[in-house]
């Protein structure tokens, strides 16, 4: 990881374990009174948003700000991105002002790693379209590990609109790398049949009760719907088979953990009281995504 | 029109069953004599020892741009790559702004042509006005202007009523009808082909069966209404078996591949390179083989490049908003020879057919060929020289190519179109 990170497929299962490692290290830090450290004083981050989101932003804005970086957020409706500027432009106008790093997030898959053949500046991917978003695949892991000592030999499922997900990929390739067991479930126009070949030890079932008996952790997508130019599944009929109900959990693990990205769409993928149930454990992923956050930017500033 | 005697080359000259050491006088801009023994004290000498002699390489199916997309190519730039490629005709798609969809856009190519271009210029009319797809082209006067095909490429005629009329009247004319085979509903929104490759870089896919069931279609649209068919770009092997099979019930069904579609395969992307990004899209290694395997059984008819300029700044952006297509003037000799000949694969011969009396024959050109009488069109092959291509360096306006930096062994050293030596890297 010589320059930025633009992906989870790209890395080696000792790095991986090198940033949860570090990661680990700065979560007490989230109760302390203090919490700030100047690991990165005088190195400045820039955020670069082409499209929406509030958790991720906001989280390396913080993560930065803890290590004691400058960190300034642009968002792409307010930039000269609206002005008919191309991504190359903005990118080496940006570069121009010798930033230690950009976080960027962009709709098309690979923009990132497009940039990154041309920038000087390490790149670090927030989101690519539906390719990769290596930080939350991360603060998965993390999040997981905050309750098994290994993720080694885990039953992973993965439920929703899997082929739209970034978060789905960038997970699969993690929970390869160290040994789990992931089950992929969605409906099938939602989950090509090629996805189980992304990585070794992944496994495919349209049914949501295979899916889950016997598993360690639920992780569900959101149904992204601002990727998809057509309605390949009819939406009446989403919730009643790929939506996470109170009675599914019955068949997991008792320990089981429910895992999702956010932001949630209650009712629609996932019930109410399961995202407010004790096995629930997604404010904890956006918590966690500050330490995981800080370990990557430490790594590639510093 | 000029005078040239090429000495001593080898003359492979599929149409005449010709494959000897002779001599090729042009006269006038015409082919007088072929064999040995010629004298001839008034014409330039070329010397052709240990160089291969073919007829003009014809390449049915290019992009010119012009007019209205000049800052990509132009037709002078576009005949120059050509030239600089071996091929002394070119045939250019009408998806130029406006689109040759009436004679005075053909006519107004042709006289560009005549004023600028290197080699032979030969327009292809549209099917449908402005390429929509809803109502015919006028079809008979463009053919009166010196149209050669007919095709939407670019786009497919989608409507399969549209595209029946169409064929009536092609045949009525007498010109063959040229399809990009896409269905657009099932290829929406698709940047490369459906796959594995697709999957894992999360760019959306463009399945083989958005080809073959256009293919199929006009397959059975020829033979109800007798028109003659080519299908443009072929890259999909079912598309390839139908054709294939089409041809063994005698319908009049054609096809042509790009050098790309039998050289590259989906996993051979680089990551989100656009250079790699074209329709129909670079396919499994299976499609592959089965383009070269389409070559040998005859499926295939003619090597064609799509030649495709795209302008750097179109070119340079995130992969899902670039324009589909790639260079190919350039290249087509050697990718050619290094996939079929060098390999054994298939004869020189054989190749030298796809490229010169192969697509004549499908537009009924009146070349091809080093007969007594043809015109003067002649390009000469090193079949072993050894470059590298340098994309920078390109004639053409544009500089995507996925083949920069690629070594290459044979290609044209000279390019001779009428007599005259337009291109010549002696």
């Amino acid at each position: 990881m010589s320059k930025g990170l633009l992906g989870i497929e790209d890395l080696t299962r000792v790095e991986i374990e090198a940033i949860l490692q570090r990661a680990k290290d700065f979560q007490p830090l989230q109760n302390q009174s203090n919490k700030r450290l100047d690991l990165l004083r005088g190195r400045m981050l820039v955020n670069l948003f082409f499209e929406a989101s509030t958790r991720t932003r906001t989280s390396f804005e913080i993560a930065a700000k803890r290590l004691g970086a400058d960190a300034v957020s642009i968002t792409a409706s307010g930039s000269s991105v609206a002005k008919g500027e191309s991504l190359v432009d903005t990118l080496n106008t940006l570069a121009a002002m010798k930033p230690d790093a950009i976080v960027m997030r962009h709709a098309a898959s690979g923009a990132p790693h497009f940039l990154a053949r041309y920038l000087p500046t390490p790149i670090v991917n927030a989101g690519d379209g539906t390719h990769e978003h290596p930080t939350q695949a991360l603060l998965d892991a993390l999040t997981i590990l905050d309750h098994h000592s290994t993720l080694e030999g885990l039953r992973v499922a993965i439920i929703g609109d899997i082929v739209h997900s970034r978060v789905a990929r960038s997970n699969m390739y993690l929970f390869s790398k160290f040994g789990a067991e992931v089950v992929l479930c969605g409906p099938a126009p939602l989950l090509p049949p090629a996805m189980v070949q992304l990585a070794p030890g992944m496994t495919l079932t349209h049914n949501m009760t295979e899916a889950i008996r016997g598993a360690d952790v639920i992780m569900m997508l959101r149904v992204q719907l601002e990727r998809q130019n057509e309605s390949p599944f009819p939406a009446s009929e989403y919730y009643p088979f790929y939506g996470l109900r109170l009675e599914h959990l019955k068949l997991a693990k008792p320990s089981v953990l429910v895992m999702h990205p956010g932001p949630i769409n209650r009712g629609r993928e996932i019930a109410s009281d399961v995202a407010d149930s004790r096995q629930s454990v997604i404010l904890n992923q956006v918590e966690n995504g500050i330490a995981v956050r800080m370990a990557v930017l430490e790594r590639i500033m510093n | 029109m000029s005078s040239l005697w090429i000495r001593n080359g080898r003359v492979i000259d599929p149409a005449n069953g010709r494959d000897e050491v002779a001599d090729v006088l042009v006269v006038e801009g015409k082919v007088t004599a072929i064999g040995t023994g010629i004298e001839h004290s008034g014409a330039p000498q070329f010397d052709a020892t240990g160089l291969v002699v073919t007829p003009g390489l014809i390449d049915m199916h290019v992009h010119l741009r012009e007019p209205g997309f000049e800052h990509s190519e132009t037709i002078k730039t576009g005949s120059m790559a050509a030239a600089a490629g071996g091929f002394t005709s070119i045939v250019c798609m009408p998806n130029t702004s406006p689109v040759n969809d009436s004679a005075t856009v053909t006519r107004y190519i042709i006289e560009r042509a005549r004023q600028t271009a290197v080699v032979n210029v030969f327009p292809i009319g549209a099917i449908t006005k402005g390429s929509a797809g809803e109502e015919l082209a006028s079809i008979g006067s463009m053919k009166q202007a010196g149209i050669v095909a007919i095709s939407d490429d670019g786009r497919p005629v989608m409507n399969a009523r549209v595209m029946r009329r169409a064929m009536e009247l092609a045949k009525a004319f007498d010109v063959p009808v040229i399809d990009h085979c896409e269905d657009l509903h099932l290829s929406a929104g698709g940047d490369m082909h459906e796959g594995l490759c697709s999957v894992r870089l999360g760019l959306r896919g463009i399945p083989a069966a958005s080809e073959d069931v256009m293919v199929a279609r006009d397959i059975l649209l020829a033979e109800l209404t007798g028109a003659q068919f080519h299908v443009a770009h072929i890259s999909s092997r079912h598309s390839i078996s139908m054709v294939r099979h089409a041809k063994m019930l005698g319908l009049p069904v054609t096809s042509e591949v790009c050098p790309h579609h039998f050289t590259l395969a989906d996993e051979d992307i680089q990551p989100y390179d656009s250079n790699y990004k074209m329709k129909p899209p670079l396919r499994g290694r299976e499609h592959v083989a089965a383009a070269v395997e389409g070559i040998l059984s005859g499926a295939i008819d003619a090597i064609a490049t799509d030649h495709a300029p795209h302008p750097g700044s179109e070119k340079m952006q995130e992969f899902e908003r670039c324009p589909f297509g790639i260079l190919g003037l350039e290249t087509a000799v050697g990718l050619s020879l290094g996939t079929f000949v060098h390999t054994g694969k298939v004869s020189l011969n054989k190749i030298i057919e796809t490229m010169t009396v192969a697509p004549a024959r499908i537009l009924k050109l009146d070349r091809g060929t080093l007969s007594a009488g043809a015109p003067g069109d002649v390009t000469v092959l090193d079949p072993n020289k050894e470059w590298t291509y340098d994309v920078n360096r390109s004639h053409s306006k544009s500089r995507n190519s996925p083949y920069h930096g690629h070594k290459f062994k044979g290609a044209a050293v000279a390019t001779i179109v009428g007599g005259n030596i337009v291109f010549d890297a002696r």
